[in-house]
């Protein structure tokens, strides 16, 4: 069953510019242009009736270029219709514009990108860390932060150390090859 | 012949003295009346309540009263997962605790960091409080909570209270 908003979609295309769309199994992804990102949000919310911000994520496709990458599953209740937007950042220009005007639950998510990945998210309320202490040093969800994490030191709020892996089978290998080699599996 | 005079003697009080060490009698005591610090931190919490109900009833072993205040407590159970960001507060409560103290370590996460290899959880809250017992289980049942209570209570038995207590005292008269 296809849940791909075809007039959206093409409302979306005729208006902003529209870098690379792709279907699969019925579900659509559009990546569109960072700078434009938080129009064409205000656009898919008041025009389109994508009232709900499903989620927002980062990912790190380390090797790529540009090596980040920020979702936004959308979804309206009005319609039953789901779009997905994805915007590519560079590592030298981890910026984006906000997208809390628009949905507020967006908030939240973004700390969470800005806490994990270290994507600063301009026009931001109150960008702050979200999971890990203020001061904590490294983005842990990045390909190139070990499983296990690194030492650090904040006298009297936090520390971390190195957990022991002992060549534990489950560690994401930072490299160039396909995803199916560099995901965190068993590996004989 | 002369009657023998008792000495000391007091009809009264007589069948109400026993004779000990006085080591024995303040560990029986403490060890009897274990008042546990819950620090519930995850799963491990649930079954840590599920012990104080009816059915398991914690309370067969003097330790039915959950004190959330630290200056109350005896005993520490330390029930689940210690993240980093968690773990200094979990040691500011047990620096708030009065001697003497002792500490439980319920489960994998909290003996060893558990299933969770990773930079945001503490490998054992042993890196930072000295502890008493480990209860392996991922959670483990309240009996083995029960279990590891038990143990506790045989090692408080055997501890050199008095002189733990006193030690300046004692070093004094020896040196």
């Amino acid at each position: 069953m296809s849940h791909s908003p075809k007039a959206a979609i093409s409302a979306v295309e005729s208006q902003f510019k529209v870098l690379s769309k792709v279907e699969f199994r019925g579900e659509t992804s559009l990546t569109v242009e960072a700078s434009q990102i938080s129009e064409i949000c205000a656009f898919c919310k008041n025009v389109l009736h994508f009232d709900y911000l499903v989620d927002l994520s980062g990912a790190d496709h380390l090797g790529e270029d540009p090596r980040f990458e920020v979702i936004y599953e959308l979804y309206s209740l009005m319609n039953g219709e789901w779009l997905r937007l994805k915007v590519r950042l560079s590592e030298d220009n981890l910026e984006l514009p906000t997208v809390t005007s628009v949905w507020a639950t967006a908030d939240w998510h973004e700390r969470e990108a800005f806490d994990m990945y270290g994507i600063r998210f301009h026009g931001h309320p109150d960008l702050r860390r979200i999971l890990m202490w203020d001061g904590y040093p490294f983005n842990p969800l990045r390909k190139d932060f070990p499983l296990g994490g690194k030492p650090s030191e904040m006298p009297d709020v936090a520390f971390s150390d190195a957990a022991p892996l002992e060549g534990g089978p489950f560690v994401t290998v930072s490299s160039t090859a396909t995803v199916k080699d560099r995901e965190p599996r068993a590996r004989g | 012949m002369a009657d023998l005079t008792p000495v000391a003697y007091d009809s009264k009080i007589e069948g109400n003295v026993v004779f000990t060490q006085l080591d024995a009698a303040m560990n029986w005591m403490r060890k009897n009346s274990l008042w546990p610090m819950p620090m519930g931190l995850a799963c491990c919490a649930i079954e840590l309540m599920a012990s104080a109900t009816a059915r398991f009833d914690i309370a067969r072993f003097g330790s039915e009263v959950m004190r959330f205040s630290p200056r109350q407590s005896d005993v520490m159970i330390v029930a689940g997962t210690v993240t980093y960001k968690m773990a200094l507060a979990v040691k500011r409560i047990w620096d708030q605790m009065p001697e003497p103290k002792w500490c439980i370590a319920m489960g994998a996460c909290a003996s060893s960091g558990g299933m969770y290899r990773s930079y945001s959880v503490l490998q054992g809250i042993d890196h930072l409080i000295p502890v008493d017992v480990y209860i392996s289980g991922c959670p483990p049942r309240p009996e083995a909570l029960l279990e590891g209570l038990m143990r506790l209570q045989r090692k408080i038995a055997k501890e050199p209270a008095l002189y733990e207590q006193k030690r300046g005292l004692f070093e004094e008269a020896v040196g």
